[in-house]
């Protein structure tokens, strides 16, 4: 007899879910619906004091910044993804440069963010050249900006775009780029109708994999910006061990979770390639046997969203 | 080579130190069905990327109507490529596909519309618009890869073993296909294979390469009846290949060469031969003829031969006969089976056997004078 063993083989990820994403996201939802405590902590009693004090101005401003930077880093870094992956992807040292794409995380990242400050501190590498070349005569302030901030975010994150858009387009077919310049394409045109659309996944994976870490950002902001790029994972540290709100702190992390969620949900459903729509289409029109395949599909869709 | 369309003036190519082209020099007439038949390896493809533009030549230069196209980019060229993976965008649909050149001219739709229709139409594949190419079987996307390829109108298409990835019942029938496509569009085709058979049957003039070079070009009549060298002799079909030496030189046309092993031998000649020249020979196997009884009234100059049927290989419509004459030199026989069972007796395996030929079926490929 033959037992269906699907349960079993989904037990661990299932239990893993549970304790470590589910229950702490129902403790948030939970923790901002209740009294802030007098000392922190929270008393269980119903209120949505919390999520009265989301509607202010600095926390407004405070999401805009936090949006901002996500979006710009996300953007600088898709931008410089794209040519470095296809260059690796080209490349006959391909393994050398996933190496020196991986180097970085050998090393610790709050290390990494501290080296930056070397780097660009007041004090720091570059401006100790700039002043001993004699280019400058004070000292440039380069960090404590949202600038400073972009910038390291796009050192951190950047691998993480580099290799889905590697690994895309190392399977990427070039001759297909051959075909469109053959047919007419000018360069920019063979990039942007032919290697663009076909790399599209890769674009996609990219740009979540970056865009949700951005926005989620904490330590960046807190070691690298000023006061003046603060983003919502330090209103949210703030929250629970400065002024020790912690139904506060909950609305706003709720807060990060819905509006990364309707980002993605969004740039998916703009990202639905032509291909994607032409293949359901024509599914639609596909004899008994494609029948299987398509409901197998529309679950499993269903069961991620 | 003026008046020719596509003019090839000694290109050479090096790939590193690698030498993929020899001075290749050719010239191809508007209209023509002119292939490229070689070895894999030989240069073929770079050849032809050099044309489309996809690679500079290390020298030399290419001519389009007696322009020079070497400074103009690929897609300025007027010319176009069905490439051997069909290289169809797997993100457009099949319509999509064969409008993409009018696309980028930026037509209106009606317009590319009925362009569209008229390509996919020249085809065969009007109802297939909708689909995408990984819906298509392999013959199929070939259509669309020449539709494609054909909508821009180029003056010169060019096919790089259009047909390799199919099988080869489809392949013969897409060959017919493309030669009709060709007669009805009438621009010239340059068609890369390594098919000697795809090359023959449908070109009006085939260059052989090897190694790099254009070892000879010609009919594909001239070319299998009268190769230049050793290599197209080979290359083109099967070949009795014998070497020997020159007995008597007869009419100006044709020799008596001896053959070791073998004996003497009328053979066809077009170069100028002296006695005691040493010799190469070609007699193709459909030519010569095999029975069990001796020949006979036959007139002019026959060469008969005597021996055994050391192998007999039977394929439905012909059989192949190998024929010991002596110790070291056998003969290789085709025949049609045409008239089977009528006046054909049938030949057996160690069957004693005469094979015979016209004297002018014997090409002399390559002559050393004797010094
Ligand atoms: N980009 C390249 N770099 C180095 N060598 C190359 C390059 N392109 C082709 N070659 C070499 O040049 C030679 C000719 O290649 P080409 O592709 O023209 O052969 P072909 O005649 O088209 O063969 P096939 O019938 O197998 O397609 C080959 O030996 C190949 O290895
Ligand atoms: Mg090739």
């Amino acid at each position: 007899m033959k037992k269906n063993l699907g349960p079993a083989y989904v037990a661990p990820i299932t239990v893993w879910l549970c304790v470590f994403f589910v229950i702490p996201i129902s403790i948030i939802v939970y923790y901002s619906f209740l009294t802030k405590g007098f000392n922190g902590g929270v008393v269980h009693k119903f209120s949505l004091d919390a999520f009265r004090a989301l509607y202010n101005p600095t926390i407004f401003k405070i999401t805009f910044n936090t949006f901002w930077v996500a979006c710009v880093s996300t953007a600088v870094m898709v931008a410089l993804a794209v040519p470095a992956a296809y260059y690796m992807a080209r490349s006959r040292h391909k393994n050398f440069f996933m190496l020196l794409v991986i180097i970085p995380f050998w090393t610790n990242f709050l290390i990494r963010i501290y080296a930056w400050m070397a780097v660009l501190g007041n004090n720091g590498v570059v401006n100790h050249a700039l002043l001993s070349m004699g280019l400058i005569d004070r000292h440039i302030q380069f960090l404590y900006n949202t600038n400073a901030v972009i910038l390291v975010a796009v050192y951190t994150y950047l691998p993480f775009a580099i290799l889905p858009l590697y690994s895309t387009i190392e399977k990427f077919d070039f001759s297909l780029v051959e075909a469109a310049r053959d047919l007419g394409a000018t360069k920019l045109a063979a990039t942007l109708r032919v290697l663009v659309p076909n790399i599209r996944g890769g674009i996609t994976t990219a740009v979540l994999f970056t865009f949700i870490p951005a926005f989620g950002n904490y330590a960046i902001p807190q070691i690298i910006g000023g006061s003046s790029s603060y983003m919502l994972g330090n209103v949210i540290a703030r929250e629970l061990t400065v002024t020790r709100n912690w139904p506060l702190a909950s609305s706003i992390s709720l807060v990060i979770t819905a509006l990364t969620t309707l980002g993605v949900l969004i740039f998916m459903r703009f990202n639905r390639s032509a291909s994607e729509e032409a293949r359901e289409r024509a599914q639609d029109n596909a004899p008994m046997s494609a029948m299987p395949q398509v409901s197998a599909q529309s679950t499993g869709t269903g069961a991620s969203e | 080579m003026k008046g020719s369309q596509v003019t090839v003036k000694g290109v050479e190519k090096y790939f590193g130190g690698f030498h993929a082209l020899k001075n290749v020099s050719l010239g191809i007439n508007k209209g023509e069905f002119y292939s490229l038949l070689g070895p894999s390896g030989c240069g073929k493809t770079t050849l032809l990327r050099i044309i489309a533009g996809f690679e500079d030549p290390s020298a030399g230069a290419v001519f389009l109507d007696d322009r020079d196209v070497i400074p103009i980019a690929a897609n300025k060229r007027p010319v176009n490529t069905v490439f051997q993976t069909y290289a169809l965008f797997p993100h457009l649909s099949v319509f999509e596909n064969v409008a993409f050149p009018l696309r980028l001219k930026k037509l209106p739709n009606a317009a590319v519309k009925e362009k569209v229709g008229e390509f996919l139409e020249l085809v065969k594949l009007p109802k297939e618009g909708g689909k995408l190419p990984s819906q298509l079987s392999g013959g199929q996307k070939q259509r669309v890869a020449i539709a494609r390829a054909l909508i821009n109108e180029p003056s010169v298409l060019l096919l790089d073993e259009p047909l390799s990835a199919l099988d080869a019942k489809l392949r013969q029938h897409m060959l017919i296909e493309l030669d009709a496509i060709h007669d009805k569009i009438g621009i010239t085709f340059i068609y890369v294979t390594h098919d000697q058979q795809e090359a023959l049957s449908v070109s009006d003039r085939v260059a052989v390469m090897n190694e790099g070079e254009v070892v000879q070009v010609g009919t594909p009549s001239e070319i299998y009846e009268s190769p230049s060298c050793p290599f197209v002799a080979h290359f083109i079909g099967e070949t009795n290949y014998l070497g020997g030496e020159v007995a008597e030189v007869l009419d100006g046309k044709h020799a008596r060469v001896d053959f070791p092993g073998i004996g003497a031998l009328y053979v066809y000649q077009d170069k100028p031969l002296s006695v005691g020249d040493g010799v190469k020979v070609t007699v193709r196997p459909e030519k010569i003829r095999i029975s069990s009884d001796k020949p006979e009234g036959q007139a002019g100059r026959m060469n008969v031969l005597e021996g055994t049927v050391d192998e007999l290989i039977y394929s439905g419509f012909q059989s192949k006969f190998f024929v010991r004459v002596s110790a070291s030199a056998t003969f290789r026989i085709f025949r049609q089976h045409v008239k089977y069972f009528m006046d054909e007796k049938a030949i057996n395996w160690k069957d004693k056997v005469y094979i015979w030929w016209n004297d002018n079926d014997g090409y002399v490929v390559e002559a050393e004078k004797n010094p």
